[in-house]
């Protein structure tokens, strides 16, 4: 392999980064398949967070974590076919997305648990499902961690384009019922008097949800979609609640958490799974604890006067 | 496993001849009994995805028992507890967001996947003995339990059961109205704890069985249908264990009779079969109770014209 990548100009990447940024990106970039995982880490980044910053606002991560979940089974179901993984991802998903969507919503008091209770359900047998069809092909123990934990080594130029023209459908259609669904979102109720079709809205989104889940799955694996779906979203919520500001700033955010962990996953013997959630968790916590930062610095100023003056008021009054 | 033969009977009636069925069973059966009524309360409680983050912990903290050489259940249960008392606690200040929950536990898992793949690099063999455990964390390995594994199963179990029993109305009058209950004298937030304690020995037990990620339906599932087939809080906690533990021998003879299939796909497969059951009969009953409503009235119509 080393006598190939001399051939090509190239250093071994097992010999580590060089720590010149631009050696080590020529270096990443002579690989297809580095170049593949960018460009598919890229659509999945913006996907993912123009879909998960409404997905956070709905406090609908459950149901998130499950249609991503869901993909696996897909996933598995299809390599047992010898049909494409990708095609077996968006099926599972869309289908389960249908199935939580069926679940009544508006029965009042139990409604909540009860839809709980479905969705957990939902998730472990789906996974259960996932394991049958690994054990029925018999296949290698390394394709299941690879399908859970995420693996942007097989990423070819086919996949790319679907996740591509996927991605530009789903933003497109969000775009489309972004005003209504922030609507019904925010005030429900009010929207619904307001004749917005809520049901109909939040069955399209979960359908959305379901292709996005289905989408970020491929990069970070079947568990760790949260790792791109929810944290840059909940980080950028932290910050801003202006619509349009705090999704474009989640889509940055996604961005630099995917560039940078297939960089740093490029050097290590590490999954890319890992880095996605060490670094998401990592802009998550930096959010919180700005956000925390912030109010107290603004609330400081005005508690500094205020605190002495008690004491020379206290005294004249006496 | 030993092939069954093609008669069915002849398969079920040599069913407790293997002995590796025998523990399985001993230690299903106690475990599921644990789990549907632990279950009930999650589901009652409105917490499955606390639950849910409570099995993905399982795995990581499994795994990293692995990962540095200690005991696989050292970690498990550590984990487990540890993480319930962190989510009772944070549940106590502001009702836990459900954001703030998916943001830790991903980051849990994520380490999960880095003890995983530090346990598969330092087992020498490539995806041997490093793969396989991690598959069984994942997905469980009810078949393959040990003689004192059996036994520290059944004591768990035991544990959470007699808990759950003295701890049962008291919670359940805490989850159906906190308020009322708090002002009744029922220390609410003790038993928050207490039961989220239970909730960890449960999830650890559990992921034995079925593995971390199926814990959740085990969890879920039998609560679920037993909350549509009555509305009695007692019934339906008793009930949920009943059809926990019918699951888990179904499963478990499917599994037997069918060797391709993994246990816990039978377990699984059993328990939703169950949920999607109450549905249909839930609906049944009420176009039952629609059609004796609706009866009266052209009866009615007919006579007055």
């Amino acid at each position: 392999m080393t006598g190939a990548l001399a051939a090509l100009g190239v250093a071994d990447p097992l010999a580590g980064p060089s720590l010149d940024p631009l050696t080590d990106l020529h270096q990443m970039l002579a690989y297809h398949f580095m170049v593949n995982a960018l460009r598919a880490g890229t659509i999945v980044a913006v996907l993912a967070g123009c879909i998960g910053w409404f997905m956070v606002l709905r406090r609908q991560s459950f149901v998130g974590h499950t249609l991503a979940v869901v993909s696996f089974p897909g996933a598995a179901a299809a390599v047992w076919l010898g049909l494409s993984a990708v095609g077996g991802y968006f099926a599972a998903s869309i289908a389960a997305a249908l199935v939580i969507a069926l679940v009544p919503r508006s029965q009042a008091g139990r409604a909540l648990s009860e839809e709980s209770a479905v969705i957990g359900t939902v998730q472990a047998f789906a996974l259960a499902s996932g394991v049958l069809f690994v054990s029925l092909y018999g296949g290698f123990l390394d394709s299941i961690t690879g399908l859970l934990f995420g693996s942007f080594l097989g990423v070819s130029d086919g996949q790319v384009t679907a996740l591509g023209v996927v991605a530009v459908v789903v933003v497109v259609a969000l775009a489309a019922m972004a005003r209504p669904l922030h609507f019904a979102t925010v005030d429900a109720d009010v929207a619904a008097a307001r004749g917005v079709p809520t049901r109909l809205l939040s069955i399209a989104f979960l359908v959305l949800l379901g292709c996005t889940a289905a989408e970020v799955s491929q990069i970070t694996g079947a568990l760790l979609v949260f790792a791109l779906l929810v944290m840059p979203a909940a980080a950028a919520q932290q910050l801003t609640a202006r619509p349009v500001f705090g999704t474009a700033l989640t889509v940055v955010l996604g961005l630099l958490v995917t560039w940078l962990s297939l960089a740093v996953a490029f050097y290590s013997p590490w999954p890319v799974g890992f880095f996605v959630s060490t670094f998401g968790f990592a802009v998550y916590v930096a959010a919180a604890v700005g956000r925390q930062v912030a109010t107290r610095l603004r609330s400081a100023p005005r508690r500094t006067p205020a605190a002495p003056r008690p004491g020379p008021e206290g005294a004249v009054g006496a | 496993m030993t092939p069954a033969t093609l008669d069915p009977f002849t398969g079920i009636a040599h069913l407790f001849d293997a002995p590796y069925l025998r523990s399985a069973f001993i230690a299903g059966t106690c475990i599921a009994l644990a789990a549907g009524l632990v279950g009930y309360l999650v589901v009652l409680r409105g917490q499955v995805f606390a639950g849910d983050a409570l099995s993905h912990v399982a795995f990581t903290g499994a795994l990293a028992a692995l990962a540095f050489g200690v005991d696989l259940r050292v970690g498990l249960y550590g984990g487990c507890i540890a993480f319930a008392l962190v989510t009772a606690a944070l549940g106590r200040r502001s009702g836990a967001d459900d954001t703030v929950i998916g943001s830790v536990f991903a980051w849990v898992l994520g380490l999960g996947a880095l003890f995983l793949s530090l346990y598969t690099t330092s087992s020498s063999g490539s995806g041997g003995a490093g793969g396989d455990a991690g598959v069984n964390v994942l997905f469980g390995s009810i078949l393959g339990l040990s003689g004192g594994e059996v036994v520290a199963d059944v004591l768990v179990a035991s544990v959470v059961v007699a808990g759950m029993v003295v701890l049962a109305r008291p919670l359940v009058f805490a989850s159906l109205d906190p308020a009322v209950a708090a002002a009744r004298g029922v220390p609410v937030r003790a038993l928050a704890y207490g039961f989220f304690v239970l909730l960890g020995l449960t999830a650890g037990v559990a992921t034995q069985a079925v593995g971390a990620l199926l814990l959740l339906g085990l969890l879920a599932a039998p609560a679920g249908a037993s909350q549509r087939f009555t509305a009695r809080p007692f019934v339906a906690l008793w009930l949920s264990a009943g059809i926990a533990v019918g699951s888990m021998w179904a499963g478990l003879t499917l599994a037997y009779l069918l060797p391709r299939m993994p246990p816990s796909f039978g377990i699984l497969g059993v328990a939703t079969a169950v949920f999607l059951a109450s549905f249909v009969w839930t609906a049944a009953a009420r176009r039952r109770h629609r059609r004796v409503h609706r009866a009266p009235a052209p009866g009615w119509g007919t006579g007055a014209t």
